[in-house]
């Protein structure tokens, strides 16, 4: 799960990591009083949506006083910001962080993550702050520092003094990188944290040390015991489709293509997606229905793969081990009967019970494609989609 | 002969008192398994479909002779259930729960590395069938036939589809190990391949992979300098979204790698048959054993 960087900034303010002062505002009237609450000199205006590039696409802006806050939010608030990570539609803008402006000299970058080769959290800065930290990878990976966390000793100040010294801090400024260092850590332990991105962190011209932006996503396995970060989702930046799925345990991503596909395992998801693309086809969407899955989650899961209007046809491929080959077949005619379904859809089965399965829809009197193979039925749905 | 388990195997259940855990148990048995208890803390003294029920693993070791546990836990017990598991001294641990959190992985891989005779399967994984003899978790049996191929997996249902397409074509299996698709698991690639490698019956491998992490990369790095068998390989997530599972900084990491097209590459580099279709698996295999 995502959050916003005003909502990082609190959670990790409350853990003891230094940030700007600043407020969150859902209109202009807001952004101006905070700017006025905050000594009415420089703040920075900074739409808050769950991607980042902010500022290459003018989200991100100055304003000498409280009116020009005011006015910069006001024309922020409402609009669609794109940047290269929100894709080509972009992101409709609906609340703003108002923060006290700083004079920096520096601007730095950490960042907590998971490391699955070691199967340590590791912790990485470097003195290439503010910049797009894959491009630091790829160019001077050099000028990134790495220390990884032993899980059952946790982080260590000798580290947070390595990672200091690594990106060129000393004297004063290497205790306070110690301190927010493993307050940082502390964040992303006690939150069940996947990610903590801090870019950048900034030297201010008066000394101190500041999470000048914040990124944190979560574990989403872990949220059943953090109510608290649960509270924080925002609906608004997922897709429509995707949260309908969520609610009926349906693992559902949107694409771009106009073949349905319904599917159980993710891994077989993924491979039918493969599949489709090899036989010349585009996939409209990645969907698991789960080992288990009943007839009301396959009626979800045509109801939801229908909703998407450039699909064309459905190709259902089904690995029955648990879930009965004809225990589907009756899930998919009942939920085509109820819903009506205007597109081809081809079916591909295999497992438990399949005679029955097959026998099933062949019966049923509508218009099914059956197929015996994953290559037959990716042949056939591709043709069927035109 | 086989890997990890076999007509040897004493499986405990843990978690079998559970609607899960009582379905897959008798399937188990049904599949010619010998099931010898279930561990559910509180219900220690009782009996479920006439297994002896434990209120701790260790108990049910000392009193069974357990050699093999599949944890049917959910997820918030699961990790802790790894570790009383390792703890008592069972030798291999297949943990099917999904949905654990990562944290709680890390503490439980932690301490499996003080008890170096505990080998963990998954977890978020289909289990270990050995066709023929044993089963450990959700891998429809009847689907395996005995033969000469071992199977690792990432992926539940793609193994199914390996072990259906190898059955098809009369060549069987030996054993099939699904390892699982969270970011840290007990056994990897290269594990599995380590028991391959010594395995007799085991004339050719298939390995199954996906996006995500580089257990593939270090899996074909592995193979070309120890494997000799013959290996056909499918990666899952061609055509994937990229950005859509992992997160910014995780890219880094990786260096480049977690994309199916550069696991793809390796494998290739390093010998193995990889195809492109998830149809072709078996296939591939019998054109490289005939």
């Amino acid at each position: 799960m995502k959050i916003h960087e005003y909502q990082a900034k609190a959670l990790l303010a409350r853990h003891g990591v230094p940030v700007p002062r600043g407020e969150v505002a859902f209109n202009a009237i807001e952004a101006g009083d905070i700017a006025r609450r905050l000594g009415g000199r420089v703040v920075v205006v900074k739409a808050q949506i769950h991607a980042g590039g902010r500022g290459k696409g003018g989200g991100v802006k100055l304003a000498k006083s409280a009116e020009e806050a005011e006015a910069l939010a006001r024309a922020m608030i409402g609009m669609t910001l794109v940047t290269h990570q929100t894709g080509p539609g972009g992101r409709v803008v609906s609340r703003v962080l108002v923060e006290e402006g700083l004079e920096m000299t520096r601007e730095l970058y950490v960042s907590i993550v998971l490391d699955r080769a070691s199967g340590k959290p590791v912790i990485m800065a470097s003195a290439a702050g503010g910049m797009d930290i894959e491009e630091v990878a790829a160019a001077t990976p050099e000028q990134i520092a790495r220390v990884f966390i032993e899980p059952g000793v946790g982080f260590v100040p000798y580290q947070a003094r390595q990672l200091g010294f690594a990106i060129g801090l000393d004297g004063p400024l290497v205790n306070k990188a110690v301190k927010l260092l493993s307050a940082l850590y502390d964040a992303y332990v006690a939150t069940d944290a996947s990610l903590v991105e801090i870019n950048p962190l900034v030297v201010t011209a008066a000394g101190d040390l500041l999470a000048l932006d914040a990124k944190m996503n979560f574990d989403d396995n872990a949220l059943y015991r953090h109510q608290e970060i649960k509270d924080l989702r925002d609906l608004d930046e997922e897709d429509h489709l995707e949260i309908e799925a969520s609610k009926y345990s349906l693992n559902y991503i949107h694409l771009d293509g106009n073949i349905g596909c319904m599917v159980n395992g993710a891994g077989l998801a993924m491979a039918t997606m493969d599949i489709i693309k090899l036989a010349g086809g585009e996939p409209a969407n990645f969907l698991d229905v789960g080992g288990g899955a009943n007839a009301e989650q396959i009626r979800n899961a045509f109801r939801i793969l229908m909703s998407d209007r450039n699909v064309k046809a459905v190709l259902i491929n089904i690995f029955g081990g648990i879930l009965r080959c004809d225990v589907l077949a009756q899930g998919v005619i009942g939920a085509v009967k109820e819903l009506g379904v205007p597109v081809p859809i081809v079916i591909r089965m295999e497992g438990t019970n399949v005679e029955e399965g097959r026998r099933l829809l062949n019966e049923s009197g509508m218009n099914f494609t059956t197929a015996d193979s994953m290559d037959e039925a990716a042949a056939r749905v591709v043709q069927l989609a035109g | 002969m086989a890997v990890l388990i076999d007509k040897n195997t004493r499986l405990l259940v843990q978690g079998l008192t559970g609607r899960e855990g009582t379905f897959h148990a008798k399937q188990a048995a049904a599949y010619g398994t010998t099931v010898v208890g279930g561990v559910t803390p509180g219900k220690g003294g009782t009996t479920h479909e006439g297994w002896p029920i434990f209120n701790t693993v260790q108990d049910a070791v000392a009193q069974t002779g357990a050699n093999a546990s599949v944890l049917f836990v959910p997820p918030p017990f699961a990790a802790d259930a790894v570790m009383e598991a390792a703890d008592a001294g069972v030798g291999v641990v297949v943990c099917i729960t999904e949905g654990i959190p990562t944290l709680d992985m890390m503490r439980a891989m932690t301490f499996l590395k003080t008890r170096p005779t505990t080998r963990l399967v998954g977890p978020n994984c289909p289990g270990v069938i050995t066709a023929g003899q044993a089963k450990a978790g959700i891998i429809p049996g009847h689907i395996c036939r005995e033969g000469r191929v071992g199977i690792v997996s990432k992926s539940g249902t793609l193994t199914y589809e390996a072990i259906h397409q190898l059955t098809r074509l009369g060549l069987g299996q030996t054993t099939c190990i699904g390892i699982g698709g969270d970011p840290l698991i007990g056994t990897t690639h290269v594990d599995a391949l380590r028991l391959f490698a010594a395995d007799p019956a085991t004339e050719a491998v298939v390995l199954i992979g996906e996006i995500g992490g580089s257990a593939e990369e270090e899996a074909a790095a592995w193979i070309q300098a120890n494997f000799k068998k013959p290996v056909v390989a499918f990666i899952a997530g061609q055509t994937a979204p990229p950005g859509r599972r992992m997160g910014h900084a995780g890219a880094i990491i990786a260096g480049g790698k977690g994309t199916a097209a550069e696991k793809m590459a390796a494998l290739t580099r390093a010998g193995v048959a990889v195809v492109k279709s998830p149809a072709d698996m078996g296939r591939a295999v019998r054109d490289l054993l005939t």
